[in-house]
């Protein structure tokens, strides 16, 4: 009776698999494939959608033109959680599985870090539209990102901090587990330093505390001018109110991962700057117009995370068309000779495959809603 | 701000972050005493008790009468998930190996979790808790905001109210009877299941209260906002010997307080490493816990 059983269920899984084969096995299609892992839920999810949609969006006016190479480019987004772990699964699925030649990804910092030795090895083009880490590219030559680097707005920030709002005085709070936290820490302070300026206090927490209380009170003991805190908005919006609610009354300042803060935070936010890739309300024609398209379609101001993306889908649907072939060793050749305006700026790769861009600060006002919203304070160029 | 003040103020934090693990550990506890079972799952009732807060404040505004009725309704509704719970997955294995309970309780906890993440009215995204306007009191130089006052407040209130249950009350009684032997206690004409179910509710209703004051400090809610106050909760009812209530109430003011103050005074690096190599320190002296009574093995 057991070996019936058995047979049975050996029949039945012998079929499921050949149907699983027939199935995938089918999928020879005329489309070039692109890939892309965002974080698309989780603390990041703002981020993660909003940079999709613009891929998407980027994806399909290249369709609507052509294609590329004569065909039409089809997107497979998957979603990491802003896990570096599932990171690692995406990879493997889309190299192994969907066997795409290039994918924009990842969102983050520490997820981007994840997977660029993998997707080197297993001959994958990775261009991260927004990993900003300085460690990113140095995986090898396959591994691209067009925005700035860490080390380059962390300066700008202290630089900024010093020359514009006049602080002597600066404390840093950050994510000690945070490539991204870590790498703009060290920038600030080199920078602050060395321009004169003294650093009164410098705290850490471990990513995914809520309590910050204890480091709050050493930071106001030490009285500092500013208070530069690089981290994701969803901390940040934690972060700032328990600054707020011990009283301390000090300028707090970020970086990137401070946009959409305007949708999280309270008028605790009020004042504070952050540097950004750009400014939804600048007055560069091709923001303008990326902007509408976007709200057009989406029904929302697009942010810096997404506007990136779009960039990023253009720079390498350009050089593969330049190339000829999807070939990731071919497209690598033709990605080093891009040289136009995008909508975040001007793009040329350095030897170390990054861009050499210029940093927007913005400062978080009260709009004339009653929310709040940010104003473009200045352009800082390398 | 000079040293003195800069203690009291850690102190002040520590003790805010105290209460609320020392309502937490107090579930873990009272459930231990009566079942011999740590409930994995407590943590993420505590997620459920906020986001049915958030609910109802982002329903009614906030204000301090509607922060009333948002305990009101969330403590009695995570109350009836915990008796449920118990009814369903834990009265089955009451006499299982007690292992086959304590999985269970894992798998009821990445149930909770990740069932709150597929549900399309929570999510798996952080949503932003709805809270009072910042009020910041001045008393010899120290800082004392009205969420640490409302904190303190309820937490203690809520455990004069626990004492006097266990204390002064029939189904107390029946309590500590039934945790001190159970088998007897059934003997004597005690109803055993009904206790349990008491003891669940109880301790799923502080839960929740812990959670709508955890949501009020620190205002964001997503569905794994339960694990880690869940594990520190935890270790708060072990630090102050598992079954005993003063004992969870002691442990959790001492974790929130060693934590703080080694985040304020030594390294925030090392904080956490300082505060539960101290635990350590403590369970090696005192394996029972402070409170705790080391019971002879019964031959």
């Amino acid at each position: 009776m057991n070996k019936r059983l058995l047979v049975i269920i050996g029949v039945i899984l012998i079929l499921l698999l050949v149907l699983v084969a027939v199935f995938t096995g089918r999928r020879e299609s005329d489309t070039i494939k692109i890939g892309t892992i965002m974080s698309m839920s989780g603390v990041v999810s703002h981020y993660g959608i909003q940079t999709r949609d613009a891929i998407q969006m980027a994806i399909d006016e290249i369709n609507a033109e052509g294609g590329v190479l004569g065909k039409k480019v089809e997107l497979l987004a998957e979603d990491d959680e802003k896990n570096p772990e599932k990171t690692m699964n995406a990879l493997i699925k889309l190299a192994t599985k969907d066997k795409v030649p290039a994918i924009i990804g990842a969102l983050t910092s520490d997820c981007t870090l994840a997977i660029t030795k993998e997707a080197q090895q297993r001959n994958v083009l990775l261009l991260t539209p927004t990993s900003t880490n300085d460690a990113v590219t140095d995986a090898g030559d396959l591994i691209f990102r067009s925005c700035f680097k860490d080390s380059f707005q962390g300066s700008i920030v202290a630089r900024f901090s010093i020359e514009t709002l006049g602080a002597q005085k600066a404390a840093i709070l950050y994510d000690m587990n945070n490539d991204y936290s870590v790498g703009l820490t060290k920038a600030f302070q080199e920078t602050f330093e060395s321009l004169g300026g003294q650093l009164v206090a410098i705290e850490s927490y471990a990513g995914g505390d809520k309590d910050f209380n204890a480091q709050i009170t050493k930071i106001k003991a030490a009285d500092p001018d500013v208070l530069f805190i690089p981290d994701y908005y969803s901390t940040i919006s934690l972060v700032i109110k328990q600054v707020r609610n011990q009283g301390l009354d000090v300028t707090m300042l970020g970086a990137d991962g401070w946009d959409e803060l305007t949708g999280q935070a309270g008028d605790e936010a009020i004042g504070s700057y952050y540097s950004n890739h750009y400014s939804p309300d600048a007055d560069d024609p091709d923001v303008q117009e990326f902007v509408r398209k976007y709200r057009e379609r989406f029904n929302v101001t697009p942010n810096a995370l997404a506007v990136l993306g779009y960039d990023a889908t253009y720079i390498l649907l350009e050089a593969m068309e330049r190339a000829g072939t999807t070939d990731p060793q071919k497209v690598k050749v033709a990605l080093m000779e891009t040289d136009r305006k995008f909508v975040t700026g001007h793009i040329k790769f350095d030897e170390q495959r990054n861009p050499v861009k210029s940093v927007t600060m913005l400062r978080i006002v009260k709009g004339e809603d009653g929310k709040l919203a940010t104003e473009y304070v200045g352009l800082v160029n390398p | 701000m000079g040293v003195f003040q800069q203690i009291l103020q850690q102190m002040i934090n520590g003790l805010s972050l105290g209460s609320i693990y020392a309502l937490l550990a107090l579930g873990y506890t009272m459930v231990y005493g009566i079942v011999k079972l740590i409930n994995f799952a407590h943590g993420d009732i505590l997620m459920i008790g906020a986001f049915i807060g958030y609910f109802v404040l982002t329903k009614i505004g906030v204000t301090p009468g509607t922060l009333i009725i948002a305990f009101l309704i969330s403590m009695p509704l995570c109350a009836l998930l915990g008796v449920s719970m118990e009814k369903i997955c834990y009265k089955p294995l009451r006499n299982a190996p007690r292992i086959n309970a304590l999985i269970t309780a894992i798998g009821l906890s990445f149930f909770l979790e990740n069932g709150a993440r597929v549900l399309p009215a929570i999510g798996p995204n952080p949503r932003v808790f709805p809270t009072l306007p910042p009020v910041t009191h001045h008393l010899l130089g120290v800082g004392l905001s009205r969420v640490q006052i409302i904190i303190f407040a309820v937490a203690v209130g809520l455990m004069l109210i626990l004492n006097y249950i266990i204390n002064f009350t029939k189904i107390g009684k029946a309590m500590r009877a039934v945790s001190y032997d159970k088998g007897a206690s059934y003997l004597m004409g005690i109803n055993v299941d009904r206790v349990i179910s008491f003891t669940f509710a109880l301790g799923s209703a502080l839960a929740a209260a812990a959670g709508i004051l955890f949501a009020s400090a620190y205002p964001q809610v997503e569905p794994y906002m339960g694990i880690m106050p869940g594990l520190k909760a935890f270790i708060a009812a072990v630090l102050g010997g598992i079954g005993s209530i003063p004992g969870a109430m002691l442990g959790g003011f001492i974790l929130g307080v060693a934590e703080t103050l080694a985040k304020g005074f030594l390294s925030s690096q090392m904080a956490d490493a300082i505060a539960f190599g101290l635990l350590i320190i403590i369970l090696v002296v005192k394996p029972a816990g402070i409170l705790g009574k080391s019971i002879d093995e019964k031959v």
